[in-house]
C-alpha cells in the first residue's frame, strides 16, 4: 500500500506516493529519474549512492524512503546552478583530474559537499574521514583528496 | 528488496502496541544492519517499526554519570564532550565505527542490539559497566550489559521490548579507558580483533599519578611502571570478535585488580586474556594470529588507559 511523503529535493518541494519498502536510492533513480546517484554495492559499503539528507552524508541505498518525509535532500544534480554552472567541488574534480571511470565521483562529491557544509576549512584528516565510506577502485584517492582540498581556493 | 510495511510511531507506547498488533514485525533504528539483512535475505519482516522519531530515545543526561538514549546516532555521540573526556574507550569506538555515512544514521542501540561479536561499541560499554535500560509491557527494567549479550545476534530481551538508553556510572578521575580495533585497512572494515580496557587507580595514588612522567610515550610506560608502584583498584578488560559474543576477560582482570601494576602483572593479564579468547579461523584472520593479537591489544589498551588516567590527574 502506497503512502504519501512530502520533502525537499534539491530545493524543490516534492509530494509523492511511495511504497514503504523503497529506499531513497530506488526512489531517486526509478521515480525521479535522477541517475546521478549510483548504486554500487547496495549494502552501505561503497558510498556510490551518497546523498545529503539534512546536511548529513548518508547512503541512499540504506535510507528508508518514508524517513525522508519532511527532510531536505540534496543529490549530485542539485549542486550546479540552474544556468549549468558547476559547484566549486565539481570544478575542482575536473581540474585536478580526480575522475577516472567516474562511478564513485557523484558519491565522493556529495561526501565532500557535506564536509564543506560542516567545516569551512577542512584539513587533510577531515577530508580522509569524510570519504572513508567512499570506495574508488581506479584512482588510489590521491587526486580525489587533492581536489577536495583545493576546492575551497576555486570558490574564491 | 522484499516488500514490507513501514511504521513511524512517535512514542514508545505506540511502538510497543504496534509491535503487539502486527504480525512478523521488527524494530528498526538506523537500519544499517536491518536493511542489509533484509537485502541479503537473512530476515524478512512484514512490518518495520521505526524508532527514529521517538524523542525519548534521544536523551542525554549528565548527572551521576551519563545516560545516553539508544537512538542517538554515532556522529551525535561524538560531539558529547563527557564521552571524549570520561569515557574515552567509547569515544575511540565511535570514531572507528563504519564510515561517516554509517555514523550519520547508525545508532548505538542498534549496534548493541544487533550484537555482532565485532560490534564496536560493545567492548567499551562492557568495560564502562554500562546498564541497559529496557522498556516493555511490564514497564522498564535494567540489565548490566555483561548479562545482555547472549551470543551472535542474540540479546537478553523479548522481541517486543525496546532498549531505551544506556547508563554509564561516573568514575573517579584517576580512571582511564581505551578501545583498539585491529583491522586490515584503516577505514570501513570490521575488526579482526578488538579490545577495550579500563583501569581505575586508588585515590591515594593520585599524587603518584601526577608525578608519573606523563611526557613519556605510552610505549615506554611499561618500563617506567617498576619505579611507580601503582595500585589498581578496578580493572576491566573486554574482547571482541574472539568469542561468540563480546565478553569480559575476567581472569585477566583479576591479574590486575587489587594488585600493583608492573611488567609482571601486565604480562600475566595479557596472557590470561589470550587464554580466555576462543578465536576461530575466518576469512578476516586466523585463530593463532588473533590470539597473539589479543595479548598485544590488551597490553596497548591497558597502557593507553593508564596514560589517560595520568593525564586526567595532571
Amino acid at each position: 500500500m502506497k503512502k504519501e511523503i512530502k520533502f525537499h529535493l534539491n530545493g524543490e518541494e516534492v509530494v509523492a506516493e511511495v511504497e514503504p519498502h523503497w529506499t531513497l536510492l530506488y526512489f531517486l533513480r526509478n521515480v525521479m529519474k535522477l541517475k546521478g546517484t549510483k548504486e554500487g554495492c547496495g549494502y552501505g559499503e561503497c558510498g556510490a549512492c551518497t546523498v545529503v539528507v539534512d546536511k548529513r552524508a548518508v547512503n541512499a541505498c540504506l535510507y528508508p524512503i518514508l524517513e525522508v518525509d519532511g527532510k531536505k535532500v540534496i543529490t549530485i544534480e542539485g549542486l550546479s546552478k540552474p544556468d549549468g554552472q558547476l559547484h566549486f567541488i565539481q570544478k575542482s574534480f575536473i581540474e585536478e583530474g580526480a575522475v577516472q571511470c567516474g562511478f564513485c565521483t557523484p558519491g565522493m562529491i556529495m561526501s565532500a559537499y557535506a564536509l564543506y557544509e560542516e567545516k569551512e576549512n577542512p584539513d587533510e584528516e577531515d577530508i580522509k574521514e569524510a570519504i572513508e565510506g567512499n570506495l574508488c577502485r581506479c584512482t588510489g584517492y590521491i587526486k580525489i583528496v587533492q581536489a577536495i582540498k583545493s576546492a575551497k581556493r576555486r570558490q574564491q | 528488496m522484499k516488500k514490507f510495511d513501514y511504521h513511524i510511531p512517535k512514542s514508545l507506547e505506540e511502538a510497543l502496541s504496534l509491535f503487539k498488533s502486527l504480525e512478523n514485525a521488527k524494530y528498526i533504528a538506523g537500519g544499517t544492519d536491518v536493511l542489509v539483512n533484509i537485502k541479503r535475505k537473512k530476515e524478512s519482516p512484514s512490518h518495520l517499526i521505526s524508532l527514529r522519531n521517538i524523542d525519548s530515545l534521544k536523551v542525554v543526561e549528565k548527572k551521576d554519570g551519563l545516560k545516553i538514549g539508544s537512538c542517538l546516532i554515532h556522529q551525535e555521540l561524538l560531539k558529547i564532550e563527557e564521552i571524549r573526556t570520561y569515557y574515552s574507550a567509547l569515544y575511540d569506538a565511535l570514531t572507528k565505527l563504519g564510515s561517516k555515512q554509517i555514523r550519520n544514521v547508525a545508532t548505538i542501540g542498534g549496534n548493541i542490539c544487533n550484537a555482532a561479536p565485532s560490534a564496536d561499541t560493545a567492548c567499551p560499554l562492557l568495560v564502562l559497566d554500562a546498564q541497559v535500560v529496557i522498556f516493555g509491557e511490564k514497564g522498564t527494567r535494567m540489565v548490566p550489559i555483561d548479562d545482555f549479550f547472549e551470543g551472535p545476534g542474540t540479546v537478553a530481551k523479548e522481541e517486543s521490548e525496546i532498549v531505551t538508553s544506556f547508563e554509564l556510572p561516573s568514575f573517579p578521575k584517576y580512571t582511564g579507558s581505551a578501545y583498539i580495533k585491529h583491522t586490515r585497512r584503516e577505514a570501513m572494515d570490521l575488526a579482526m580483533v578488538s579490545a577495550a580496557s579500563r583501569i581505575t587507580f586508588a585515590a591515594e595514588d593520585q599524587s603518584l599519578l601526577r608525578d608519573f612522567l606523563s611526557s613519556k610515550g605510552v610505549e615506554e610506560l611499561d618500563k617506567e611502571l617498576k619505579n611507580y608502584p601503582l595500585f589498581v583498584k578496578e580493572a576491566r578488560i573486554a574482547l571482541g570478535v574472539v568469542a561468540p559474543r563480546p565478553f569480559r576477560a575476567k581472569k585477566a582482570e583479576s591479574c590486575l585488580e587489587g594488585k600493583f601494576l608492573n611488567e609482571e602483572t601486565l604480562r600475566e593479564a595479557c596472557e590470561k586474556a589470550a587464554e580466555e579468547a576462543q578465536p576461530r579461523d575466518t576469512i578476516r584472520g586466523e585463530a593463532w594470529y588473533r590470539r597473539e593479537m589479543v595479548k598485544v591489544l590488551t597490553k596497548r589498551t591497558i597502557l593507553l588507559s593508564v596514560k589517560r588516567a595520568i593525564e586526567m590527574c595532571s
